[in-house]
């Protein structure tokens, strides 16, 4: 038997591998930046500069809450990688997450830069750049994301109702949000619109779908509106930071995106001949809802899973 | 500030459209539309300008890691990789040749990109694309989901051939 092992070619883009070890000094949840340049900054050379007469903390606080949302929403939809109906929604529904994902570092990014004092202090030497210290190093009641967006998963039909609400308020968000006076924002949101356009799309048309199906297919989806909609008057409260962000050209008041989310949401409902859902909202704990730092216990359990790791090692690198 | 030659920049330039995307080896980054400038600004030191296709797209990284690496490789000590949010990426700026690579590779290229900045209507039905196949280049095919293989892929079937194949989203 020929024990020879075979070498890999000589052109490093022959292999695959070789590849990965070219700058390997990677922070085990991110990137370090390199010695010169930018680095890994998903805002590197960007003009950051906090527009005039705008509130760098208000700015910073505004930018969080959009990133917290985006976060929360996108790990709650990664945990049906491997677990979806079939391969197409899985690869579907990892897409949604994925894009999430990159929304959020900008955002949480962008935060960090608007007022850096909103970052959680590390140990001197800590790799971690300041958008993964505000995700992996900040407990709950710092997260300032809308309660929506950290209900634990039901069934398909659940995600379905779940993304569809979700993708149509944060696109009628995103669509006004692109005429912020903050350039990072505004281009934060120009990208996001064509993303949240295909979440959207691709869950009405499983909730139409699920709807128009079997007797079970839609018992689950009625189910799951009627779960969640409890939550959806939330989602166009105006806190005081939004009225702020809004009032000074860089936010947008979530409470003049309603008609419009509830007009797409309508033709949705209507496709799928579902009555608009009656159950009552949740209201807050003494007032404070998701905005003011106020969450349910599933958000602890999901930073948890979230943040476990990149705790135990604040100076880790692979 | 010493002078630039128009050799050194345009070597540069060289150098950085030779560098291909990670996903789409067959694609360079100057074809995808991600490299918008190469500047030399300095001795030795290059600035360059890349716009993301999509907000997490992995892909950024290793496309960074690659320029600083082919340019460092050049002779160009100081490589400054800066994003550019601004104006969003858009299919519209993969070139002919990129497209016609996307389309050797068995990759069904994008369409023209919807424009506008107004309210995105609500699509219920599968989005309207003439979408040939790329093995056989059969009009008759039939969309599988709107997501791919990558953030920037549907995936599709072939009606005649039945082969499947991934198609650049529109964006």
């Amino acid at each position: 038997m020929n024990s020879r092992i075979e070498t890999p070619a000589e052109d490093e883009h022959d292999s695959v591998y070789s590849g990965l070890l070219v700058n390997d000094a990677h922070w085990a949840f991110g990137t370090v930046p390199v010695p010169d340049g930018h680095g890994e900054d998903p805002l590197a050379g960007v003009d950051t500069t906090v527009p005039e007469g705008v509130d760098a903390h208000v700015l910073a606080t505004y930018a969080l809450m959009l990133g917290d949302d985006a976060l929360v929403m996108s790990h709650r939809i990664s945990e049906w990688t491997s677990n979806a109906p079939d391969l197409e929604d899985d690869i579907a529904l990892s897409n949604i997450a994925l894009d999430l994902l990159g929304q959020a570092r900008l955002l949480l990014a962008r935060a960090a830069a608007a007022d850096p004092s909103i970052v959680p202090a590390l140990p001197d030497g800590s790799p971690v750049p300041p958008e993964d210290a505000l995700a992996f190093f900040r407990e709950a009641h710092h997260y300032r994301n809308v309660r929506f967006a950290e209900l634990v998963n039901g069934d398909f039909a659940e995600a379905t109702v779940r993304v569809l609400l979700f993708s149509t308020w944060r696109l009628a968000t995103f669509e006004r949000l692109r005429a912020s006076r903050d350039q990072v924002l505004a281009a934060v949101a120009a990208k996001g619109v064509k993303e949240l356009a295909y979440h959207r799309d691709y869950s009405a048309r499983w909730f139409v779908t699920l709807a128009r199906g079997t007797d079970e297919s839609r018992r689950r989806l009625l189910a799951a509106l009627d779960a969640l909609w409890p939550l959806w008057p939330e989602l166009f409260d105006t806190h005081a930071v939004e009225a702020a962000a809004a009032g000074s050209g860089v936010g947008v008041d979530p409470a003049t995106t309603r008609d419009a989310a509830e007009g797409v949401l309508d033709q949705v409902l209507a496709a799928g001949a579902v009555p608009r859902p009656e159950a009552p909202r949740r209201s807050g704990v003494l007032g404070r809802t998701g905005r003011d730092g106020m969450h349910g216990e599933p958000l602890s359990r999901l930073l948890a899973e979230m943040q476990s790791v990149a705790r135990a090692h604040p100076l880790g690198r692979w | 500030m010493r002078r630039v030659s128009r050799g050194t920049s345009e070597r540069a330039r060289r150098v950085a459209r030779r560098v291909t995307d990670p996903e789409l080896p067959m694609l360079t980054l100057a074809d995808l539309g991600v490299l918008r400038d190469v500047d030399v600004v300095g001795d030795s030191h290059v600035v360059v300008d890349i716009t993301p296709t999509y907000s997490g797209c992995p892909a950024m990284a290793t496309m960074r890691d690659d320029l600083v690496r082919e340019l460092r490789a050049a002779g160009f000590d100081r490589v400054e990789v800066r994003v550019s949010l601004h104006p969003a990426w858009t299919t519209d700026w993969i070139t002919p040749a990129g497209r016609s690579a996307l389309a050797a590779a068995g990759i069904s290229p994008p369409g023209p990109a919807p424009s506008g900045d107004g309210p995105i209507p609500l699509t219920l039905l599968p989005t309207a694309r003439q979408v040939r196949c790329p093995q056989c280049d059969s009009p008759a095919t039939e969309l599988i989901s709107e997501f791919g293989s990558t953030a920037c892929k549907a995936q599709y079937r072939c009606t005649s051939c039945r082969e499947p194949f991934d198609h650049v989203k529109e964006i």
